[in-house]
């Protein structure tokens, strides 16, 4: 066991675990978060994804002990039901889910793309897109909220 | 509304446990005034219960008399509605709460709904096949019950304000006189201090679609906020004090038992609490998790062999090989001698392979065995069965068992959520503490309740001017266990693992004579057969000669419901052949069906998709279509889903890249007609979900194994339609039908997608597919023996 600082959604946790810990644990179980989430423990559809230094990082994979100072931010740190971030907000305005249990990945990953492309194309989306699993197949809503908050994006405007 | 439902119901669920123990009528005593109920005694089939369900609940210790409520109002003016039926992501707690708000006349934001608790709620078996909406939306069940509320207020209300009931309207949360709203009374005050106890009556009377002003409306989804914000309680995020973390360890084989199992390899781990062992089950628990998967991938196990599998490329002979269960759906008696006097007989094998629920998460329960007294958090599509298998597993009576569904990701049938709750419940025995357990995403995969791999062998008569006289199938499909409903727990992994064996499989051939009705809730025959069984005739279609014959044979693997189960695969088969025979008398394929189809609502979405979709009328395939490159067909395919319930047709266009074997859906117009719309939005996202679902299924989704396990274990094995992937457009055409009854939605659309596109592509290239997955090697494979 060993101790590790974590910057979360603007607070600081100091957490005391095994350093090869995927964050994903730590972030669930000692934080209690309940936005990133298991979908597979591999890597390969995108549940777990935080985003960290405006990349999106799946934390099923990626261990506490790479990460110690790190500031993250998780789908609660965006926004909260009252007052959603207008990423979230294009997801709710769309309904742009069914069961909702991939939406943290698809929310975090998009929010990644858009931060460092405020203007993305068609194709760029889906490219970002590519490797997210939504298995209820929401995409044509998801795709549609994605564009709505690309489109409303004061930094797009500004670009 | 701020937080979800199910986090209430725990919350809830947990006080009660503490102050009320298990009595629903106790936890309502706290909550309620005015309660609707009924006895369980002598009404479960009135009121569209499963029987068999009930009675084994009467059994199993809690007496048939007991009253289950339905809804309650508080002296503060809120309602609490209880619901058997839950969500699992096709907004069924939004459309049932507004149901209960429509139906009460109280604002939305009034109603607390809880879902699927078996100290809480009614026991109405299963949430599954498309069956909530017939069950709760027509006029039985929670909406006769919100009907009956209302009409007890009204009653109430004509006492208190001395107006007779048919002068006064409830409208939000109050009844006046109607015409003078300042003359009224509230629901609050109406119901006071007081506990007034109402008998559900089967004549209270719904309001007529016409005049819905809650239902009937695109509201937006309750718990979306929560979701797209983290704040959600999943079944995954339920923590109770003083848990441990539980990882399974499955056999590495089908078929291998269990040899030795080394706990020196694991000992001294940090955070390990204990091996559970019981026959071939082996659980690990510790501290935390990512311990209890150290723990777990440590632990040292000798299996003896597995039994070995047949192969998988020659699966579907081996099926045609193995001892069948027999059964005929119709069986007219005269489909040989039409076919021996047909002017021309077409015929046509179609495959499907195995498929999985994989859902998103893998699945995860909390549970507490503390001796007799058990509580299982769990996203079980049937909690009050679950409780009867649990008791079973662990071995106590069911009265001290309670499951509280909690939600998982979207499951699609019998996913990983029964096993798992075996599992959270066996080491939570073991270790005398409440244990959460989620699996790993290769122990889900490998283990699940597959749906059905099919082998359909199609052939019809048909006369000399092309009209279907005779239709004749037959069909082979395995099975191995199932939902394990009131007590089979071996249906599924862990039950078996643990030592009760799955469903006995017996063969039984010949079939009977089919009898007690035409039942098409398999779509085992095609939509355009008359149906006749006895003196009546179910079917949609005018053949009249028909002959439907279904063999089930034992599964190597597990199998169970997985959306549209052999719904989908008979609909594959059929819609398919459809086109087939019309393509081979040049006929229009759409018109073609027409010509066999009688029932009005068929015909109407089926002329309404296609002149959606600005259908071309033409035979198929499309004329002078080139033999490299990109080509472009569109196809047809239509259905009532179950025999009865849900009426869809899907107008299909796609791309074929000829030289690389890639099929690129461009665009579904999917006409859907399940009676009066809950929720129009609501409806749409399940049209499009299913249409995209089906695709999935149709190009890319295939269970694969060797010579002793499965090995599509993860999203490389198994890849479904990820959100890189090419996906159509999909346009939904909504009939609101407003007086006829309400039909399930959910797994409608997925039905038709399959021969939708396998019909498209026959019109971009003249070749025929048959079996699914249309990979791109299969696509090729055909394109080949075209060419040659």
């Amino acid at each position: 066991m060993s101790v590790f600082t974590l910057k979360v959604n603007g607070v600081t946790h100091a957490v005391d675990v095994d350093p090869t810990t995927p964050l994903l644990y730590v972030l669930s179980d000692d934080l209690a978060l309940r936005g990133p989430k298991f979908g597979c423990g591999l890597s390969q559809c995108g549940a777990c994804t935080v985003n960290i230094k405006g990349r999106a990082v799946r934390s099923c994979v990626t261990p506490v002990s790479t990460l110690d100072g790190s500031e993250i931010t998780t789908l609660e740190g965006l926004g909260s039901p009252e007052n959603p971030h207008p990423l979230q907000k294009a997801f709710i305005d769309e309904q742009a889910m069914q069961c909702g249990f991939c939406i943290n990945g698809v929310i975090m990953t998009a929010k990644a793309l858009v931060d460092r492309t405020p203007n993305p194309t068609d194709a760029q989306i889906k490219q970002a897109m590519a490797t997210v699993l939504c298995r209820c197949a929401a995409h044509q809503r998801i795709f549609q909220a994605i564009r709505r908050y690309a489109q409303s994006n004061p930094t797009r405007r500004t670009a | 509304m701020t937080r979800p439902a199910t986090t209430t119901l725990s919350a809830d669920a947990r006080a009660a446990l503490a102050t009320a123990g298990f009595s629903r009528r106790d936890f309502l005593k706290r909550s309620g005034a005015l309660i609707v109920t009924f006895s369980a005694a002598g009404v479960a089939s009135e009121f569209g219960l499963a029987p068999g369900l009930v009675s084994a609940q009467g059994i199993n210790g809690n007496p048939s008399t007991e009253l289950d409520s339905w809804i309650a109002i508080a002296a503060d003016g809120r309602v609490t509605a209880y619901t058997g039926k839950c969500e699992f992501g096709q907004g069924l707690f939004t459309a049932q709460t507004q149901l209960i708000a429509e139906e009460l006349s109280v604002p939305l934001d009034r109603v607390t709904l809880v879902q699927c608790d078996t100290a809480l709620t009614p026991d109405q078996g299963t949430t599954s096949g498309a069956q909530s909406h017939p069950a709760n939306f027509n006029t039985a069940n929670l909406a006769l019950a919100g009907a009956t509320a209302r009409e007890a207020l009204v009653r109430l209300a004509a006492t208190r304000l001395g107006v007779p009931a048919g002068q006064l309207t409830a409208r939000d949360g109050a009844v006046s006189v109607t015409g003078d709203p300042t003359r009224g009374v509230s629901y609050g005050d109406l119901v006071g201090g007081k506990k007034f106890e109402v008998r559900l009556d089967r004549n209270a009377k719904r309001k007529h679609p016409s005049t819905w002003t809650v239902l009937g409306t695109p509201v937006k989804r309750l718990d979306i906020p929560a979701l797209a914000t983290g704040r959600f309680e999943f079944v995954h995020n339920v923590r109770v004090p003083g848990m441990l973390h539980g990882r399974v360890v499955r056999p590495p084989s089908v078929g291998a038992n269990l040899v030795s199992v080394d706990e020196s390899s694991v000992r001294g781990m940090p955070g390990l609490v204990k091996v559970v062992v019981k026959k071939n089950f082996i659980g690990v628990v510790a501290e935390k998790p990512w311990q209890a998967v150290q723990a777990a991938a440590k632990l040292k196990v000798s299996w003896s062999a597995g039994s070995g599998l047949p192969a998988r490329r020659t699966f579907h002979d081996h099926m045609r090989q193995s001892p069948v269960r027999d059964g005929f759906t119709v069986n007219s008696g005269d489909v040989d001698a039409r076919l021996a006097s047909a002017a021309r007989v077409v015929k046509a094998t179609y495959l499907y392979p195995y498929q999985m629920h994989a859902s998103i998460a893998t699945a995860c329960a909390v549970a507490d065995v503390q001796g007799e007294k058990v509580t299982v958090w769990s996203a079980s599509q049937a909690v009050h069965p679950l409780r009867n298998t649990t008791a079973m597993l662990l071995g106590i009576p069911p009265a001290g068992v309670r499951i509280i569904f909690t939600m998982g990701p979207g499951c699609y049938g019998v996913n990983g959520a029964d096993t798992v709750s075996y599992d959270a419940a066996l080491m939570s025995q073991a270790v005398g503490k409440p244990v959460r357990v989620q699996l790993m995403r290769k122990d889900e995969m490998a283990w699940e309740n597959y749906g059905l791999a099919f082998v359909v062998d199609q052939r019809v008569a048909l006369d000399a001017e092309g009209t279907i006289v005779a239709w004749d199938y037959e069909g082979w499909s395995p099975t191995r266990g199932g939902r394990p409903g009131g007590n089979a727990p071996g249906n599924v992994v862990t039950g078996y693992l643990a030592g009760f064996a799955p469903q006995a499989f017996t063969p039984r051939t010949p079939a009977p004579p089919p009898q007690g009705g035409f039942d098409n809730g398999s779509n085992t025959a095609p939509s355009y057969v008359t149906g006749c069984v006895g003196t009546e005739c179910g079917g949609c279609g005018v053949v009249k000669s028909e002959r439907v014959l279904n063999h089930t044979v034992e599964s190597p693997f597990f199998t169970g419901p997985l959306r549209s189960p052999a719904r989908l695969q008979n609909t594959f088969a059929h819609e398919c052949f459809m086109d087939e025979i019309a393509a081979s008398l040049k006929a229009d394929p759409v018109e073609y069906r027409l010509r066999h189809l009688r029932d009005p609502r068929l015909r109407t979405v089926l002329a309404a998709a296609a002149k959606a979709a600005a259908w071309d009328t033409r035979p198929s395939p499309r004329p002078a279509a080139r033999r490299t490159g990109v080509v472009r067909g569109r196809g047809v395919a239509c259905v009532l889903y179950e025999g009865d319930n849900g009426y869809c047709a899907n107008v299909t266009e796609l791309e074929v890249n000829q030289d690389t074997g890639v099929i690129s859906v461009k665009r579904c117009v999917v006409a859907m007609d399940s009676g009066p719309i809950s929720n129009p939005d609501g409806l749409r996202n399940q049209v499009e979900g299913g249409t995209l679902q089906g695709v999935s299924r149709t190009l890319l989704e295939e269970v694969t194994w060797d010579a002793n396990r499965v090995t599509s274990v993860d999203w490389r094995s198994y890849r479904p339609l990820y959100l890189g992937a090419d996906v159509p457009v999909v346009e939904s055409v909504l009939i609101n039908q407003t007086d006829v009854a309400a039909m399930g939605a959910g797994e409608t659309a997925v039905t038709v997608a399959a021969a939708a596109i396998g019909n498209a592509f026959f019109d971009a290239t003249g070749v025929r597919l048959r079996e699914i997955p249309f990979t791109p090697e299969r696509v090729k494979a055909a394109l080949q023996q075209r060419q040659s």
